[in-house]
């Protein structure tokens, strides 16, 4: 019988979810780009590599609102959910979205 | 034959309920023995919560009593905990010596309250919330005169236990870790809005608050210590932090237990004999805290246990709480996400707030604040995935005005209500007051009918149900027209209106003005954000708290961010003035921190281009150390004070143009505006300084000063008008802060002077600053307000106010391999 065993993702605790404020977001540095994580004012966490399908803007600078980021160089507005811009820039690329997990108020991000 | 024996471990709601669904199938097919540790009866836990607050007795929330044991031949051991399950032998035991041998067992543990383990939560007076125990604890220590309680945790139970405490005439104090209250239930609009509900009743609410140690005296609780050093005294301090599910009893006997005992949809753990239901239980990796699931694995639980195999199959959530006059309901996806759709209602007047979201055009989960009946149907619309795209210009009017006009066509259904119809529920209009209103006094306009009746006057929501009266009365005789334009897809409302009634209505806070000023979002969206903060900060100086997550990343960093996601730099250099010494303090730290590149810009200073986040707070420890301050330039408030040389060298100039420009500066530097503020002061009408291009310039001529407004030089290139000439320095420092002020209070948020002054016209600005009397009052303001802003943001930031901004928030997968 064939069995597809997926690789088992890494967690690495990288703080408390109260370490990100409200509305707010910020950094883990990795070898390969920043990670944005983002916190929303209903208190849902999301992860996304901290950089803009645009033009590559550090979307943790920007204003969260909702469930999305509006990018701090020329205001695409991106969905934290699936890393797409929204509204008019709909379909134009897509920021990679990181796993992560929340365990008794930890976050997880996740290498798979 | 002897009857089956089923023995049953905890007498509380799922214990019970769970017995009854047996009964209620096969009275007859068990001989039953309930062990419970408490030593009552089954009573409503969920209850417990009135009977703490006075509005109900223990006698009063008895679920079974005594002749329901004994009518049902149900032997109840009341007070006795099972301290060991034998499944080899299938006996239960108590510590009090008693053994029950068993064909079926049955755990209905529940759950036992999560004590916190901080230093001193040993005291006495320490309780939790959980069984009437707790409740009469808590009762006692109310009876003194004065008493104080704290409680920590914000949920529905922190919440209910605070409550109650104050109708038993304590003080109480809710302590809560996130910053808004119920937030697993609310969203933050309608936390806030319990925020201020509970603090009518006497409940205050400390947010986003870290408890470090409980305070003792002679083995008794007299306080809370927090984590910013804060005490809270208290005579009872009450944990409502969470539970746990109570899983030592199987885990000692080898059940399989994740966080609570494992069990199948039939409600079977792993061993086949012994099955549990209620909070102990965890069912498709799920553990529930409230009742509604349990009356749900009860029944699977009936049918497993008399004709074969239940299937439970999960349950879907909804939250009430109880606290008089308090409604609130909550349901599935409240918060929204991606693929939702929001549909907000607000009525400021009422204290309502009702969110409905929608996703791919079914009801996938619902807020309510004040006005909770539809809470009901908003969870059957959501439990059975209806299809909601035909009725949703109402849903969120509720089950009576929807189904009334459902399956007509919105026009026909206009002309069928009845007079007596509502159309606004924020001011209480029904239909014939609009359509006898439009043809008793000839109105044709929305903006007339709102002005006579009232009607969408407030929160807008039935603006398209007005015109559609309009339309319906009036025939071709209406057009639609068009308001003042709106702050954002938030609202309907125009900035004037906002920035009016934030004044006019006391509104403070960001969730206060969107509550008051009846939002239409949730929480607002990245262009109405900044623009209320600024509002309430102009409105409320020294008073409002700056929410520096609706501002943007320059306002927020205190720097420009560029390009490549660094940042740069410019120090103040007070009208274009500098000396050796901070030349030297620029040059070293362009060294010590490799600034790329360093510029002089358009605005008669320097700029310090490409420094990297981290090193900001280090960069402007340096300068500030050579006394330079923030330079402002990425503020929408003031920016520089351009200058020419003036008397002191100039062969032309006619008074001290930098010494005036350095003065306004040093006055007004730090203050916000609606859009960025540039000055400048040319000693001469040769005009050096290019004042005539500012947002307000100062030509010195030998008589005094003239003042120019409304000037810019980016993409629209504007001179300035001539506003006043006055005979003065002191007189030309007061005319210049008191146009800002009259900006700064009267500006549409990112509208820039010239625009401003287009719009409100010269002469309404000249005869404020012209009548001594309103310019002082202007003036004075203005001085007012800098009394608060004169402070340098990069000093604080050195001395670590908002770290974390510049802080990666962990360093854990720097080297990490990928
Ligand atoms: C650095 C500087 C250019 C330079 O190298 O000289 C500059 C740089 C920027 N200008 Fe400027 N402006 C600079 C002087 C000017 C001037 C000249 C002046 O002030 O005498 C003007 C024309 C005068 C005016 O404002 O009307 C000017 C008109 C603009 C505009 C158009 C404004 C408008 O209302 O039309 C913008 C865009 C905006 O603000 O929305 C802008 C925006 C910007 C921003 C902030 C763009 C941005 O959002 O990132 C640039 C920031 C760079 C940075 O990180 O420092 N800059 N900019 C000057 C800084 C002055 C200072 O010391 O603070
Ligand atoms: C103050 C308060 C207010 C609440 N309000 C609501 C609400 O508004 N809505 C809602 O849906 N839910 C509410 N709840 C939650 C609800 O009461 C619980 O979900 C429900 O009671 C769980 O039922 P259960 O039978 O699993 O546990 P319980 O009702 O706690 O019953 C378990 C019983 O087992 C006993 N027991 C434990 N171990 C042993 C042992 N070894 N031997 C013998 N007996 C044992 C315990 O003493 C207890 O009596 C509230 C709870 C509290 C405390
Ligand atoms: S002119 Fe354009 S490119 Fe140059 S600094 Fe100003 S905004 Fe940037
Ligand atoms: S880089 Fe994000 S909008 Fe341009």
């Amino acid at each position: 019988m064939n069995v597809l065993v997926k690789d088992p993702i890494a967690w690495t605790d990288v703080g408390a979810v109260t370490d990100i404020p409200l509305r707010g977001a910020r950094r883990v540095p990795t070898p390969d780009g920043d990670i944005a994580i983002f916190r929303t004012g209903d208190g849902k966490v999301f992860a996304l590599k901290d950089a803009c399908p645009h033009k590559g803007g550090p979307l943790s600078q920007g204003i969260v609102h909702g469930h999305a980021v509006a990018c701090p160089l020329h205001n695409w507005s991106i969905d934290l959910a699936s890393g797409e811009p929204m509204g008019a820039d709909r379909g134009k690329g897509c920021t990679p979205v990181i796993p992560l997990e929340v365990r008794d108020g930890r976050l997880l991000l996740g290498r798979s | 034959m002897p009857k089956e024996k089923l023995v049953v471990i905890g007498n509380g709601m799922a214990g019970c309920r769970a017995v009854q669904e047996v009964l209620k199938r096969d009275p007859d097919r068990y001989e039953i023995t309930i062990f419970g540790a408490e030593p009552r009866v089954n009573y409503d836990r969920i209850m417990l919560s009135p009977v703490l607050a006075g509005e109900k007795a223990f006698e009063d929330i008895v679920l079974n009593d005594e002749a329901w044991y004994r009518d049902n031949g149900i032997a109840l051991h009341a007070g006795h905990a099972v301290t060991q399950i034998d499944r080899e032998a299938k006996v239960v035991r108590t510590a009090s010596g008693l053994a029950e041998p068993y064909d079926r067992l049955l755990l209905a543990m529940g759950s036992d309250p999560v004590r916190l383990p901080l230093p001193g939560a040993d005291l006495t007076g320490v309780v939790t919330f959980r069984d009437l125990d707790d409740v009469e604890a808590m009762v006692a220590a109310a009876a003194k005169p004065g008493a104080k309680a704290v409680v920590i945790g914000g949920g529905l139970l922190g919440i209910e236990a605070a409550y109650g405490l104050v109708r038993r005439g304590m003080g109480a104090t809710v302590i809560h870790l996130m910053d808004v209250l119920m937030e697993r239930q609310l969203d933050a609009s309608a936390g806030f809005l319990l925020v201020e509900a509970m603090a009518q009743r006497g409940v205050d609410t400390v947010l986003g608050a870290q408890s470090e140690e409980i305070v003792g005296e002679g083995g008794k609780v007299v306080g809370l210590r927090l984590k910013d050093g804060r005490v809270l005294p208290c005579d009872i301090l009450v944990m409502a932090v969470g539970i746990r599910p109570n899983v030592a009893l199987a885990r000692d006997s080898g059940l399989e237990i994740g966080r609570g005992v494992i069990v199948d949809d039939a409600m079977r753990t792993s061993d086949p004999a012994i099955l549990a239901v209620g909070e102990c239980a965890e069912h498709r990796g799920q553990c529930y805290g409230l009742v509604a699931p349990i009356w749900e694995m009860c029944k699977a639980l009936g049918q497993t246990l008399t004709q074969g195999e239940g299937a439970y199959e999960g349950s879907v959530l909804s939250t009430r709480l109880k606290v008089s006059g308090v409604d609130v309901f909550s349901a599935g996806k409240f918060g929204g996400g991606t693929e939702c759709e929001d549909i907000v209602f607000r009525d400021a007047g009422r204290g309502v707030y009702k969110r409905v979201v929608l996703e791919n055009g079914k009801v996938a989960g619902a807020v309510l604040f004040g006005d909770a009946v539809d809470g009901p149907w908003y969870f059957d619309l959501m439990k059975s995935g209806a299809e909601v795209a035909d009725i949703r210009e109402t849903l969120i009017f509720g089950q009576t005005v929807t189904e009334g006009l459902r399956g007509l066509d919105p026009s026909a259904a206009v002309a069928a209500m009845a007079d007596e119809a509502e159309v606004c529920g924020c001011n209480g209009v029904c239909k014939g007051e609009i359509t006898g209103a439009i043809t008793g006094q000839g109105l044709s306009t929305l903006d007339s009918v709102r002005a006579v009746t009232k009607a969408s006057a407030s929160c807008g929501s039935c603006t398209p149900l007005v015109e559609k009266l309009l339309k319906l009365t009036l025939g071709d005789g209406f057009q639609v027209q068009t308001g003042p334009k709106p702050v954002c897809g938030c609202t309907p409302k125009g900035h004037d209106e906002v920035r009016r009634r934030i004044v006019a209505e006391g509104l403070k806070s960001i969730p206060a003005a969107m509550q008051g000023l009846e939002w239409t979002t949730p929480d607002g969206c990245a262009s109405c954000r900044p623009a209320l903060n600024y509002y309430l900060l102009c409105a409320w100086p020294g008073e409002y708290r700056d929410d520096k997550q609706s501002r943007f990343i320059n306002e927020r960093a205190h720097a420009n961010i560029q390009k490549d996601g660094t940042y740069s730099v410019v120090p103040r250099m007070w009208g274009g003035m500098t000396s050796a010494a901070e030349l030297r303090a620029i040059a070293d730290v362009v060294e010590k921190f490799d600034v790329p590149a360093v510029k002089v810009t358009g605005g008669q200073r320097i700029d310090l281009l490409g420094v990297k986040k981290d090193d900001l707070p280090a960069v402007w420890a340096d300068l500030n150390a050579a006394g330079m301050v923030s330079g402002h330039a990425y503020a929408k408030g003031l920016r520089t004070v351009k200058t020419c040389v003036g008397s002191d060298w100039c062969r032309f100039g006619t008074q001290d143009s930098t010494g005036l420009g350095v003065r306004l500066e040093k006055f007004m530097w730090g203050s916000w505006a609606p859009a960025k503020v540039k000055l400048a002061v040319s000693g001469c009408p040769r005009n050096c300084a290019e004042a005539t291009c500012k947002d307000i310039g100062v030509i010195c001529v030998d008589s005094g000063y003239e003042i120019h407004v409304g000037g810019a030089a980016g993409l629209h290139i504007q001179g300035t008008e001539i506003l006043t000439k006055v005979a003065s320095e002191d007189e030309a420092v007061w005319t210049i802060c008191a146009i800002t002020q009259l900006y700064r209070e009267n500006g549409w948020y990112l509208e820039r002077i010239y625009k401003w002054m287009a719009r409100v016209g010269l002469e309404s600005i000249k005869a404020q600053v012209e009548d001594p009397e309103a310019r002082k009052a202007l003036y004075d303001r203005f001085s007012y307000s800098q009394r608060f802003s004169r402070i340098d943001p990069w000093a604080e930031r050195v001395a670590g106010r908002h770290a974390e901004e510049f802080t990666p928030l962990s360093r854990r997968m720097e080297f990490a391999p990928s």
